[in-house]
């Protein structure tokens, strides 16, 4: 199976997809921004400062999944010995941590309008801050110690660590009395959220899931010419 | 309606404020990896443009996947 993951063979395909992704990505972007600033109603309570959830819950969703994703691929690629789904992990972070620092960001400047505070010590909050360090902690040790072996262990070690925090991100708002609102969207049950609302939020997603794709498949391009490089000092 | 869009009920300014963020946070880090990559395929072009016939030939040969390969003993 993993032949067909060879670097040799994903990276023909990746070197040509980013200028399809972009492309895609523009154009969905276009619809959800329509939607989202233009078509979409405003709340009955929150009036117009609800349209920040349609950069914010799609950045926080995305750094969420990145970051469990790291850790899934660390995990199978120190198992398998498989250097290249390190790489693959590598090239995601990036898009991860600016997702983290949206969501924190956009979160502030909604709260302001609506809780009256740009900041508070609340549990999502603090550990969406957390999941940003841990992000950060993982994007310096690739920079400190990439030519180092123990690369590997200590970008897993760094992850186990930080996928302890996601469930806590998760379900922050139903185990602590949080300032933050509970989740509108529940995939088990009926979400709280109109559909009216509901479908600018799904463009937006797949816009911010577009870029993500975008941006990991030009840094892992990146990373692939590196070890060409590498090569090439070799000879 | 122009207004309405711009100040919405006086939101506007936390309303754009934050898409404009997100957006110059995409701008960013779009522009950081391309110019990250494009460094790194110049370096590439430059090294392989200094290759004598033999090395080079040697270079196509040797597929990246072997280089990747070769260091999984490293993990």
């Amino acid at each position: 199976m993993f032949k067909y993951f060879e670097p040799n063979k994903i990276f023909s395909v990746t070197s040509k997809a980013p200028k399809y992704v972009l492309l895609l990505f523009i154009i969905t972007l276009s619809i959800g921004l329509t939607e989202a600033l233009i078509i979409s109603p405003e709340d009955y309570k929150q009036s117009h400062s609800v349209r920040i959830m349609y950069v914010h819950v799609p950045a926080a969703w995305i750094s969420l999944s990145i970051f469990s994703s790291l850790t899934f691929l660390s995990i199978i690629g120190f198992i398998l010995k498989n250097r290249n789904l390190f790489l693959i992990a590598k090239s995601l972070a990036p898009s991860g941590f600016v997702f983290n620092i949206i969501a924190l960001v956009t979160g502030a400047i909604w709260g302001k309008p609506t809780w009256g505070t740009w900041w508070a010590w609340d549990a999502r909050i603090t550990s969406m801050l957390i999941l940003a360090l841990f992000y950060a902690m993982y994007l310096l040790a690739w920079r400190i110690y990439e030519n180092k072996q123990s690369i590997f262990k200590i970008t897993l070690i760094i992850v186990i660590l930080g996928i302890v925090n996601v469930p806590i991100v998760k379900y922050s708002v139903d185990w602590w009395n949080t300032l933050h609102q509970p989740a509108s969207i529940n995939i088990l049950s009926k979400s709280s959220i109109h559909s009216s609302m509901l479908f600018p939020l799904m463009i937006m997603t797949a816009a911010f899931a577009l870029f993500s794709l975008l941006i990991f498949l030009m840094k892992y391009n990146t990373e692939l010419i590196k070890i060409k490089n590498k090569g090439l000092d070799r000879l | 309606m122009n207004n309405e869009i711009l100040l919405m009920n006086g939101y506007g300014i936390y309303v754009w404020s934050a898409f404009i963020f997100t957006f110059i946070s995409f701008t960013f880090l779009y522009v950081v990896i391309k110019t990250q990559y494009l460094k790194e395929r110049r370096k590439f072009i430059a090294k392989f443009g200094t290759l004598n016939a033999k090395r080079a030939a040697f270079a196509k040969s040797n597929s990246i996947n072997k280089e990747i390969l070769s260091n999984t003993s490293i993990i």
